[in-house]
């Protein structure tokens, strides 16, 4: 399922990020940066909530747009009934759309939004993706506080929110494509190895976009996996030489492993996961390049293991699925 | 069924784990603890004229007490990541486990949250402890006649 656009573009992002975020790499790309987990709220979903508001509001600053302005939000998260974005959304749009993909939501929300724009049914959009360390360590795993030592292969959830605001008014950074990811089952069952679990999705959403498209992977500046961290980003890579003969050792990297400093930030172990941490790096760092001109074509794919630890404690494997999205300067 | 080319190369990528070096920090922290243990039954029996069985249980309520307050200041899961199950094992573990299952769900209220939710992690411990009690329990009087 590969899609192109005519007339879909970027117009604005805003990015809100809490402290380990702060401390990676990519800092000065976020808008709004908090220094403890709370945001000021007394709980951890109340935080996640006021940070969707945040960069909501941060996005209506941005582009001079006032609340109920927008024709369609579309947005999710990883808590149940996908509560931070619902509350933090309510009267932000015309209509509203709650979706749930995990960590791959950036981009499910980017195609429904473009494809939606492009038949003209409406006229702009707002995608917005959060997640919060600790409201997702609660519901997935372990109490909040609770220490249990992690492998080295575990991935750590980034906290905040990135929301974008997608138009037909032409702007600089055009929606070019986007292949839709399938679910798949490679019969991995550890949800300590998310990467290992997410790069079998990857591999299947790039492979098909790149022939649907009849393209090599050199024709982008940049393809970037959402979250498989460290070994998930060599497993793809890995593969797709071994199998497909395609290389992808000069343009290819992974928002999980972008978005913290993996040397100095020990707690963070194999990288960044959540759906939002695709999101701070493509809608923050990403989007700035491609602003500057110095990055012009790049494919996000962002990687989600649909994970529920339900089904893995019933002895059932993780399944998981990638979609893919390419933006280009025009 | 596996995918084997998939695992052959996925396991090319693995992290490496220290089970080595994990397993001595944990044995060394672990028998400090009981040290520990040790010195304040050794203390309470010394100054004041109550039983070693007795010690005991002031000992293990002083532990308990200050593995819980340390993960309510929000520093015990810090000291699990550096000196790993050497104090999740011991009794510090399980006073852990129930006050961070408190404090997270404390928030939804006194009966739907903290009540039904603090032996979230606990439970199994306190359920499995009991049934494997009763069993050597049995098991002891079977064989020496309760004594």
């Amino acid at each position: 399922m590969t899609f192109k656009y005519n007339n879909v573009y970027v117009k604005e992002t805003a990015t809100v990020a809490g402290p380990y975020e702060k401390d990676g790499p990519l800092k000065k790309y976020y808008d709004k940066t908090y220094t403890d987990l709370y945001f000021g709220e007394n709980s951890w979903e109340k935080a996640e909530i006021k940070s969707v508001q945040d960069s909501l509001n941060i996005l209506n600053k941005k582009t001079t747009t006032k609340k109920g302005e927008i024709d369609l939000l579309v947005g999710g998260d990883l808590l149940n009934q996908i509560s931070a974005t619902t509350y933090g959304a309510i009267g932000y749009s015309k209509s509203f759309l709650g979706i749930y993909g995990a960590c791959s939501t950036s981009v499910e929300g980017m195609i429904i939004a473009s494809s939606l724009i492009d038949a003209k049914r409406i006229k702009n959009a707002v995608v917005t993706i959060s997640s919060h360390n600790m409201s997702s360590e609660k519901q997935f795993r372990n109490p909040t506080e609770y220490g249990a030592p992690k492998p080295q292969s575990a991935t750590f959830t980034c906290t905040g929110s990135a929301s974008m605001m997608l138009t037909n008014e032409k702007t600089d950074i055009k929606v070019e494509s986007s292949t839709i990811g399938k679910i798949i089952d490679y019969d991995q069952n550890d949800p300590n190895d998310m990467g290992r679990v997410m790069a079998p999705a990857a591999i299947d959403t790039i492979k098909r976009h790149l022939d649907d498209l009849n393209r090599k992977p050199d024709y982008y500046d940049l393809i970037l996996t959402g979250d498989l961290g460290l070994y998930g980003k060599e497993i793809v890579k890995d593969f797709m030489m071994q199998e497909y003969n395609l290389d992808l050792s000069d343009n290819y990297n992974d928002c999980g492993v972008m978005v913290y400093d993996l040397k100095n930030q020990e707690e963070c172990l194999a990288g960044g996961s959540g759906p939002v941490c695709s999101a701070l790096v493509n809608f923050g760092y990403i989007y700035d390049e491609m602003k500057k001109k110095k990055l012009k074509k790049v494919l996000l794919v962002a990687t989600g293991a649909l994970f529920s630890p339900t089904m893995v404690y019933q002895k059932e494997n993780i399944y998981s699925i990638a979609n893919a999205i390419s933006l280009e300067v025009v | 069924m596996k995918n084997s080319k998939y695992e052959k190369i996925a396991d090319r990528h693995k992290a490496e784990e220290n089970r080595g070096k994990n397993a001595i920090i944990a044995f060394i922290v672990g028998g400090l603890i009981g040290m520990l243990g040790e010195g304040i039954i050794e203390i309470i029996c010394h100054y004041s004229h109550i039983s070693r069985t007795e010690a005991s249980t002031y000992m293990i309520m002083i532990l308990i007490f200050i593995a819980s307050l340390s993960t309510a200041l929000g520093f015990f899961d810090k000291l699990v990541t550096k000196f790993k199950c050497g104090i999740l094992i011991p009794i510090t573990g399980f006073a852990h486990s129930m006050t961070s299952a408190a404090l997270d769900y404390r928030k939804e209220g006194p009966i739907y949250g903290l009540g039904s939710n603090i032996f979230k992690l606990a439970g199994s411990v306190i359920l499995y402890g009991v049934v494997s009690a009763w069993f050597f329990g049995m098991i002891r009087f079977l064989i020496g006649g309760g004594s």
